[in-house]
C-alpha cells in the first residue's frame, strides 16, 4: 500500500504521519508537494496536520487552491482513500470534500491535551474504520486553536441521517456531554466523513498515538485501515 | 536612458551626546575613536553601540563567565557559537541554547515572548540541528498584580503561538511568580536540536571570494536597537520602546527551517549564521570574526520591506526570520533555486574578502569601514565593584523557630498545593503543542520531559530549573543547588546529565550588589558543575532586569539535558500499582528558611538554607539510574518546593490514582517534616521486594533511606497528622492557576 502525504508550506505533522503509515501500517509512504500535480500512483492519500501557509487567513482557506489539491480532489472523486488530520480535515472541509467548517475553539485558546471519542459508524463505513467497533471509545490527543465543528442544522440533521458522523468527543466512559467536548463542536463533532465514505477528516491525531512507548496505541486502529 | 542619480541623504555627525543617545558611555565613545584611529561614522557608531551593549558583548559579565568548566569528552562545541554541541553517540549530537527576552515581552508580551522562541529556534538550527523540543522558564510579578493577568497570558500565547507553528513541541518549563518580577517579567526560552555530527554548521566566513548570501524575511525599520534596549532599565518612558520590540512570523520560520534542512545537504554552504539580535550587524561581524576574514556587503541588494531605509536601519533592524550564509562560489543559483522552491527570499549581498575588515556600501558610497576586532575583542571588559547587599544578614536571621503553624497539617497542605507556585501548570501547558513530533515519552508536568530519538534507543531528558529565592538568599549555594536540581530531575526520569545551558537574569550590574549576587552565582553553578560533572555549553546573560532602581531577585535558570541509552528504562514521577513500598532517599527534615511555606503563609523570605552535598546528589543519581535499569524502581520524584507532604501529593496526583498511607513521626517541629525544603531528596515507589533490596543498595552507597508507608486507596493520609482524598488534592492543585488568569 503506497501512501501518499501531502506537503503544504507550513505542514507540520507530515513527518509524523509518514513515520506512523510506515511503522503502525507497514504502509510505504511517499511525500506529494504542495506545487506538483503528480500524485505518484499512491493508493491512499493523508493530508496531514499543521498550519498550511500559515493559517493566517482562515484554517485551510489557502491550502486548498494549491495545484496538489486539485489532484486530491480527483483522486477522492474516484473514490480514492483520503484522511485528513487536523489541519488536513480543515482543508477538505474548505475544499468541499467534507461538509462543514472548523472554527475557533469555545476557549479561544490553542488547546492541546487527550480527548476521548467514540466511534459513530459501522465498521465497514469507511476504509478506515474497519478495525473500530461502533460505539468503541478512542483517546487521542488534539492539538489544535480552530476545532469548534460547525455546520446548519439542516446539514447536521442530514450527516446524522446519512450516518457521516464518524466520531464524537465523549467523556472516558463513553458518555456525551459538555465537558468532554474540548472545542465547543456542535453535536460533539470530531470526525466526519463523506457520503461515499472514501473521505474521513477529524481533528484528533492518530498518528500521535500509534505506539506503546508513547503510552497509547489507539490512534494505529486508523492508521491501520491503510494497511490492506 | 540612466535615472537621475539621487544622492543617498547625509549621514548625521556624530559626537559623544549621540553616542549617548545609542547606549555608549563618554569612555566607550573615546575607546572607539582611540581603537579605529578617527571619529566613526553614524552607522558605524550604531555598530559599535550594538555590538558592545551588554546583550552582545557580555561586557560586564565575561570575566565571571570565563570560570564556569566548558569542556568534556563530549562537548563538541562549547559557548561561543550559536549554540552548544554535546556528542550522544550512533553519529548524533544534541545541539542546545536557552535564552532571555525578557525586556520586549514586558513591553509587548505576546510579540516579545513569539519572538523569543523564534530567535532561539534559529540559533539551534543554524547549526543544522532539528529542533526536536522547546522548554521556556518564566516569572511573573504578584499573582494579584495588575498586570499579571495580561503578562502571563500573552507570554504562553506568544510562547504556544511560534512553537506550534513551527510544530516544535513545547515540552517542559517553569512558571514562577514573585513581587521581584511585577516590572520585569523574564521569558527564558530553550530549544533542543538533534544534528548528525558530521553535518554541524558553524557561523563562519571563509573562502576570500565567496558570496555572502541573505535568506528569509524583507528588512523592515522593527526591532532597531532591540539589543540596546535589552541593557538598559525600565522606566515611565518604557512603554514608548514597544516599536523596539518584533514582530514574528513562524510561518515564514518554518518555511527558512525547511529550506536551510534542504539546503545544509548539499555541500554548498560554508557558513551559516541567523540575524538575531543586531541584526545584519552581528551576523556579518561575527562570521567574519570566527573566520578571520572580511565582509564586503553592498545595501542595495538587501531586500527591503519600504522604501527609504537608510544604512543605519539596515544594519541595526532585528527584522525576525532571516539567515545570513557563506556559500560555495558558483553554487549560488543551486542554493537560490532550494530557497525558492520553498518561496523564501534569497539574494547574494556581498562577498568574503581578503584582511579583517567590514566594508558596507550603500548607493555607491562606502558607510562602512571597519576592522572586525574592535567590534568584538575590541568590547570594553568590565570587571565591575561588588558588594555584599545590605541587610542580607537579618534575613539570615530571621527567627523561624518563633513563626507559628498557620493551620492544621491538612489546610496547610491544602493551602500550598493550590498556591500559585506549586499548583498545576495545565492552563499553561495545555496552550503548547507538546506531543508533536511524536517523540513526547514524557511531557510536561514531570521532573523532567523525555523525547525518544527515531532511528536509536536512545532518548533525552530535559528539565529547566531555579529557585530565585534560595539565591537571593545565598547566590553562591542557590546557584549549586539549581544545578543539582536539574541533575536529580533528570536522574528521577532514569537519564544521566550531559551539560547544562544557562540564562542569567540579574539586576543594574553597576549596583555592587547586583554584582556580588552575580559573580556569586557564577562561582556556585561552576562548583556544582565541576563536583557533578556537567560543562556548561551554551549560555546567555541578562542584566539591567530593574524597573525603577527595583532589581528582580537573582535568576539564574538552568536548562539541562540528560541521556537515557534505554528509553525503555525510563522513569515516572507517579505512583503506579496499590501496595507499593514509598521510600524517601535522603533526609527525612527539611528547612523553612527560603521555603514556599515561609513566602504562602508569613510572605517571608529569610533564615539559613540547607547546603548541597554534590557528591551524595552524584550517588542519588546513580542509585536512581541503576534502579530503573535493573527495574527495582518504579516510580522518582524530586522533594523540592513545598516539601515532603507536597511531594507525596504530586505522587498521587501525577500516577495512576491510587492515594498513599504515611507513617512518619515527627522528630522535630511537624512544619519542618512536612513542608520544609531541602536538596537530595527524592521519593520513590517501588514493590516490597525490590524496596528491601534499594534499602540495601543505599545502605552501600551511604544514602539515608527510609520506609514512609504504601501506596493504596483514593487519599493522602499521614498517620496522626492528616487525611485528605485525592479529588479534593486534585480540585485545589488544577484550580491554582485558574483563579489567577480567570479561566
Amino acid at each position: 500500500m503506497k501512501v501518499g502525504i501531502v506537503v503544504f508550506p507550513g505542514s507540520n505533522c507530515d513527518h509524523d504521519c509518514y513515520y506512523a503509515a510506515a511503522h503502525a501500517a507497514g504502509a510505504h509512504p511517499v511525500f506529494l508537494w504542495h506545487k506538483d500535480h503528480e500524485l505518484k500512483n499512491v493508493d491512499a492519500i493523508i493530508v496531514p496536520g499543521g498550519f498550511s501557509y500559515g493559517d493566517y487567513l482562515r484554517s485551510g482557506a489557502m491550502a486548498r487552491f494549491s495545484p496538489i489539491m486539485e489532484e486530491v480532489v480527483a483522486f477522492a472523486n474516484r473514490g480514492g482513500m483520503v484522511l485528513g488530520v487536523c489541519n488536513g480535515f480543515q482543508i477538505l472541509t474548505e475544499s468541499g470534500l467534507l461538509p462543514g467548517v472548523l472554527m475557533r475553539n469555545k476557549n479561544l485558546k490553542f488547546l492541546c491535551c487527550d480527548v476521548h471519542v467514540r466511534s459513530e459508524l459501522e465498521p465497514s463505513a469507511t476504509p478506515f474504520t474497519k478495525k473500530i467497533d461502533k460505539g468503541r471509545v478512542l483517546r487521542m490527543p488534539i492539538a489544535h486553536n480552530d476545532g469548534c465543528y460547525y455546520a446548519d442544522a439542516e446539514t447536521l440533521d442530514r450527516l446524522e441521517g446519512e450516518g457521516q458522523i464518524a466520531f464524537r468527543y465523549v467523556s472516558a466512559a463513553g458518555a456525551i456531554s459538555e465537558s468532554g467536548n474540548p472545542n465547543g463542536s456542535l453535536r460533539s463533532i470530531a470526525g466526519v466523513r463523506n457520503e461515499k465514505g472514501n473521505v474521513l477528516g477529524l481533528m484528533p491525531h492518530p498518528e500521535r498515538c500509534a505506539e506503546d512507548l508513547l503510552g497509547n496505541q489507539d490512534g494505529a486502529l486508523l492508521i491501520q485501515g491503510f494497511s490492506s | 536612458m540612466t535615472a537621475p542619480a539621487t544622492a543617498a541623504p547625509r549621514e548625521p555627525e556624530v559626537d559623544e551626546k549621540v553616542a549617548r543617545g545609542m547606549g555608549l558611555t563618554p569612555a566607550e565613545y573615546a575607546r572607539i575613536c582611540d581603537l579605529i584611529g578617527r571619529k566613526p561614522g553614524y552607522t558605524e557608531l550604531g555598530m559599535f553601540a550594538v555590538m558592545w551593549s551588554e546583550h552582545c558583548s557580555y561586557k560586564s559579565s565575561r570575566v565571571h563567565l570565563k570560570t564556569f568548566p566548558t569542556t568534556g569528552p563530549r562537548v563538541l562545541k562549547g559557548p561561543g557559537e550559536n549554540a552548544g554541541i554535546v556528542s550522544i553517540g550512533d553519529g548524533l549530537a544534541v545541539v542546545f541554547k536557552m535564552e532571555s527576552h525578557n525586556h520586549p515581552s514586558f513591553i509587548e508580551p505576546h510579540q516579545g515572548a513569539a519572538t523569543g522562541v523564534g530567535g532561539i529556534l534559529r540559533d539551534v538550527f543554524t547549526m543544522g540541528a532539528r529542533p526536536i523540543a522547546n522548554l521556556n522558564s518564566l516569572s511573573f510579578g504578584a499573582p494579584d498584580h495588575p498586570k499579571t493577568r495580561y503578562l502571563l497570558g500573552g507570554v504562553v500565547s506568544g510562547v504556544g503561538s511560534y512553537g506550534n507553528c513551527m510544530g516544535v513541541p513545547t515540552v517542559g518549563g517553569e512558571l514562577r511568580f514573585h513581587p521581584s518580577y511585577n516590572g520585569n517579567n523574564l521569558v527564558n526560552a530553550m530549544t533542543v536540536g538533534l544534528v548528525p555530527e558530521e553535518k554541524i554548521f558553524l557561523g563562519q566566513a571563509h573562502g576570500v571570494g565567496n558570496p555572502v548570501m541573505y535568506v528569509g524575511s524583507r528588512t523592515g525599520r522593527d526591532g532597531i536597537h532591540g539589543a540596546t534596549m535589552a541593557s538598559g532599565e525600565f522606566d515611565q518612558e518604557t512603554e514608548e520602546k514597544r516599536p523596539t520590540v518584533q514582530v514574528g512570523d513562524p510561518f515564514t520560520e518554518k518555511l527558512l527551517l525547511e529550506a536551510c534542512l534542504e539546503a545544509m545537504k548539499s555541500d554548498h554552504i560554508v557558513g551559516i549564521q541567523d540575524m538575531g539580535a543586531a541584526g545584519l550587524t552581528c551576523s556579518t561581524v561575527e562570521m567574519a570574526d570566527r573566520g578571520n576574514t572580511g565582509i564586503l556587503l553592498d545595501l542595495d541588494k538587501v531586500p527591503l520591506r519600504e522604501d527609504g531605509m537608510v544604512p543605519y536601519e539596515m544594519m541595526l533592524s532585528e527584522s525576525q526570520e532571516r539567515m545570513l550564509l557563506v556559500a560555495q562560489k558558483g553554487h549560488e543559483q543551486d542554493l537560490i533555486r532550494i530557497f525558492q522552491k520553498w518561496d523564501l527570499q534569497c539574494s547574494v549581498v556581498g562577498e568574503v574578502t581578503d584582511g579583517d575588515r567590514v566594508v558596507v556600501k550603500h548607493q555607491g558610497r562606502v558607510v562602512v569601514d571597519l576592522p572586525v576586532n574592535p567590534l568584538t575583542s575590541g568590547a570594553p571588559l568590565y570587571d565591575r565593584p561588588r558588594a555584599e547587599p545590605e541587610g542580607l544578614h537579618e534575613l539570615h536571621d530571621l527567627d523561624l523557630a518563633s513563626l507559628d503553624s498557620g493551620g492544621t497539617p491538612a489546610e496547610t497542605l491544602v493551602r500550598l498545593i493550590g498556591s500559585p507556585n506549586l499548583c498545576s501548570r495545565r492552563w499553561v501547558w495545555s496552550q503548547y503543542d507538546h506531543t508533536v513530533q511524536t517523540n513526547t515519552v514524557r511531557g510536561p508536568g514531570g521532573d523532567a520531559a523525555v523525547v525518544r530519538i527515531k532511528g536509536t534507543h536512545k532518548a533525552l531528558a530535559l528539565t529547566s530549573d531555579v529557585n530565585p529565592r534560595l539565591v537571593a538568599l545565598d547566590p553562591e549555594e542557590g546557584a549549586a543547588q539549581a544545578v543539582a536540581e536539574a541533575a536529580r530531575n533528570v536522574a528521577c526520569v532514569g537519564a544521566v546529565p550531559l551539560a547544562i545551558t544557562d540564562c542569567l537574569n540579574f539586576g543594574n550590574p553597576e549596583k555592587p550588589d547586583v554584582m556580588w549576587q552575580f559573580e556569586r552565582a557564577v562561582a556556585g553553578l561552576g562548583r556544582a558543575c565541576r563536583a557533578l560533572g556537567v560543562p556548561v555549553v551554551s549560555g546567555n546573560v541578562s542584566l539591567y532586569n530593574e524597573t525603577e532602581g527595583k532589581g528582580i531577585l537573582p535568576t539564574p535558570t538552568v536548562g539541562m539535558v540528560g541521556l537515557i541509552d534505554n528509553v525503555a528504562h525510563v522513569g515516572q514521577a507517579g505512583f503506579r500499582d496499590e501496595g507499593d513500598v514509598i521510600l524517601l532517599l535522603g533526609d527525612a527534615m527539611g528547612s523553612l528558611a527560603g521555603s514556599e511555606w515561609l513566602h504562602v503563609l508569613h510572605g517571608l523570605l529569610g533564615g539559613r538554607i540547607p547546603r548541597v552535598d554534590l557528591a551524595r546528589e552524584r550517588t542519588l543519581g546513580e542509585l536512581l539510574r541503576d534502579g530503573y535499569r535493573n527495574g527495582t524502581i518504579k516510580s522518582a520524584h524530586d522533594v523540592s518546593e513545598g516539601g515532603l507532604a507536597v511531594a507525596l501529593a504530586e505522587c498521587c496526583l501525577l500516577g495512576s490514582g491510587a492515594g498513599a498511607t504515611i507513617k512518619l513521626d515527627p522528630i522535630d517541629r511537624i512544619d519542618s517534616l512536612l513542608f520544609g525544603e531541602a536538596p537530595g531528596r527524592v521519593v520513590v515507589s517501588a514493590t516490597a521486594a525490590n524496596a528491601r533490596k534499594l534499602e540495601k543498595a543505599a545502605e552501600k552507597a551511604g544514602l539515608p533511606c527510609r520506609k514512609l508507608g504504601k501506596v493504596e486507596g483514593d487519599h493522602l493520609e499521614w498517620k496522626g497528622l492528616f487525611r485528605l482524598s485525592l479529588a479534593t488534592l486534585r480540585d485545589v492543585h488544577e484550580g491554582g492557576l485558574r483563579a489567577i488568569v480567570g479561566a
